[in-house]
């Protein structure tokens, strides 16, 4: 594993096992070390057990052996996540769709007023805020999205193939904003996707899955610096990556066939 | 589409054919039923009239019009007391069928001890149960309540119940993930994810209402009770005062028509800001 310097560990998983109904093994044998700050991605082929991965550190699932081990406190403000669809709630405006977290956890509307305001500017929703999620667009809905995740400034951000069904127009967009998020909001990302682009743009580490069982193949770190702009896409450097990262995915499907 | 920026000085020929058409359509939309109607009546008098049709036979629609007016002060209090036996077993209905529907998500143990109960209770007709209702509930209005709310009742409970099931996985994941307590998930999340089913129940139990009260008297009414539209229609029967019998039952019709559009506006009013039912396309 290769630690980016000075990083302090935030999540260890040694050994996760996860097994469904006794007989379908999602994820085996897991070693996975995130620090903070990092920007990490879950990569390879569906049914690599990425998406488990992520709803294990969510909490929404428990491994059946292995330990999750989280440094230092956690409460609840302390995670958030994006799912592949926008999931907001379509009787709520914007903004309250975005207030959310802050209403689960008992805080008034005028209260968290602030915070849905500044989490909406970081996504260019400002002006959007009164408005119900059927008059967005699909790139629009998953900015909400992500404007509900961070609203509490979590030290950390799961997404799971939250562009995927997204044109790639609005996905590179999307991804250039989404850095700049990051930075400014300076929390950790774990992001699951199927494209090696996107992994390679976005992150600092790839984690390379293989399908059946789920299990790590390789980890590549991508030492390009931020802030990375759209040339990056362009330049040999990011060819070199998608080229390595690519050939790691090849193997891990190789060794699943 | 119409984007915002683009306003468009001039209409093209489609878009002024779709302008006019649009104007047509909101005129007829009134004037072909009306015109529908008219033209009914007066079939319907013609026949009578031509034909000499005997009036215990089929009355023409002018002594059924005068016997709306000239029977007013009987028909009055008889619908007066239909709608009461109706919208309270309506208003019954929602409240007891809301509220098992919130117990049977609750707890799936109540849903699985309770609900084969309801389903028995609604596939029974419910002319069947009525007699029986008569002899055990002392009160005939008690008794006309109880029929009419056991007909309106199980769409609510049933609309309800798969509505409040029917909220979105990742919504439910969230609100775990943020610590949302059970009573926060209910009235947050599945609540509202169940507002349009439960709309829809209300609609089909408005007419259902109406349906148990109208059987409710002709079964229960006769025994002597205050008397509702349904018993003046099945008294007029018997006593071959067909003018009386039609007018009841135009007023029936019409109090169905009452109850289903104020249900409708309820419906629209409560979802047209989000659910697509209650939209309208542009473009």
């Amino acid at each position: 594993m290769t630690a980016r310097h000075g990083r302090k560990p935030l999540l260890t998983m040694s050994r996760i096992e996860k097994t469904f109904r006794g007989e379908t093994v999602a994820l085996k044998d897991l070693n996975l070390t995130v620090n903070g700050g990092d920007f990490l991605s879950l990569l390879g082929p569906s049914g690599c057990g990425k998406s488990t991965a992520l709803r294990l550190i969510a909490g929404l699932i428990h491994p059946t052996s292995g330990r999750l081990e989280w440094s230092g406190e956690r409460d609840v403000g302390d995670l958030g996540i994006v799912f592949q669809e926008p999931t907001l709630m379509p009787w709520l405006t914007v903004a309250q769709n975005v207030w959310l977290p802050y209403r689960l956890r008992g805080k008034g509307f005028a209260e968290a007023q602030h915070d849905i305001e500044s989490a909406l500017e970081l996504v260019g929703l400002s002006e959007f805020s009164d408005a119900h999620p059927r008059e967005l667009s699909g790139g629009m809905k998953m900015r909400v999205s992500i404007a509900r995740a961070m609203v509490t400034r979590p030290r950390l951000i799961l997404l799971d193939e939250p562009f995927a069904a997204l044109d790639e127009i609005t996905r590179f967009k999307l991804n250039n904003d989404l850095l700049e998020m990051k930075a400014a909001l300076g929390c950790t990302v774990i992001f699951v996707t199927h494209s090696v682009f996107e992994s390679v743009f976005l992150s600092d580490r790839v984690i390379v899955m293989a399908a059946r069982p789920g299990r790590v193949i390789s980890e590549l770190g991508i030492d390009t610096p931020y802030p990375r702009h759209a040339d990056f896409r362009t330049s040999n450097e990011y060819a070199a990556h998608t080229r390595d990262v690519s050939n790691a995915l090849g193997e891990a499907m190789g060794a699943a066939a | 589409m119409n984007l915002p920026g683009d306003a468009a000085p001039t209409l093209d020929k489609e878009e002024e054919f779709r302008a006019r058409r649009d104007r047509i359509n909101r005129v007829a939309k009134w004037t072909l039923p009306s015109l529908v109607m008219a033209l009914s009546l007066l079939a319907w008098h013609l026949y009578v009239t031509l034909n000499d049709v005997p009036h215990y036979v089929l009355p023409g629609p002018v002594p059924v019009g005068k016997s709306i007016i000239e029977d007013w002060s009987l028909l009055w209090p008889a619908m007066l007391t239909t709608s009461r036996l109706t919208i309270l077993a309506l208003f019954l209905a929602v409240t007891g069928g809301v509220a098992l529907a919130v117990a049977f998500t609750q707890s799936r143990w109540a849903e699985m001890s309770f609900f084969p109960y309801a389903v028995i209770l609604q596939v029974t007709p419910v002319v069947a149960i009525a007699p029986l209702l008569q002899i055990y509930v002392d009160s005939a209005f008690f008794a006309a309540l109880l029929c009419a709310w056991i007909v309106a009742f199980f769409p609510i409970l049933s609309n309800t119940t798969t509505g409040l099931k029917s909220a979105d996985h990742n919504l439910h994941d969230l609100f775990t993930i943020y610590g949302a307590t059970r009573w926060q998930r209910l009235r947050y999340l599945a609540a509202p994810s169940a507002l349009p089913y439960f709309l829809g129940g209300l609609r089909i139990a408005g007419g259902l209402a109406l349906i148990g009260a109208v059987v409710a008297e002709f079964v229960i009414g006769r025994a002597g009770t205050g008397l509702g539209l349904a018993s003046t229609l099945l008294e007029a029967s018997y006593r071959f005062n067909f003018g009386r019998l039609y007018a009841a039952l135009i007023l029936i019709s019409i109090l169905g028509i009452g109850i289903f559009a104020i249900t409708s506006l309820i419906s629209h009013l409560m979802l047209r800001k989000w659910h697509e039912s209650a939209l309208t396309r542009e473009s």
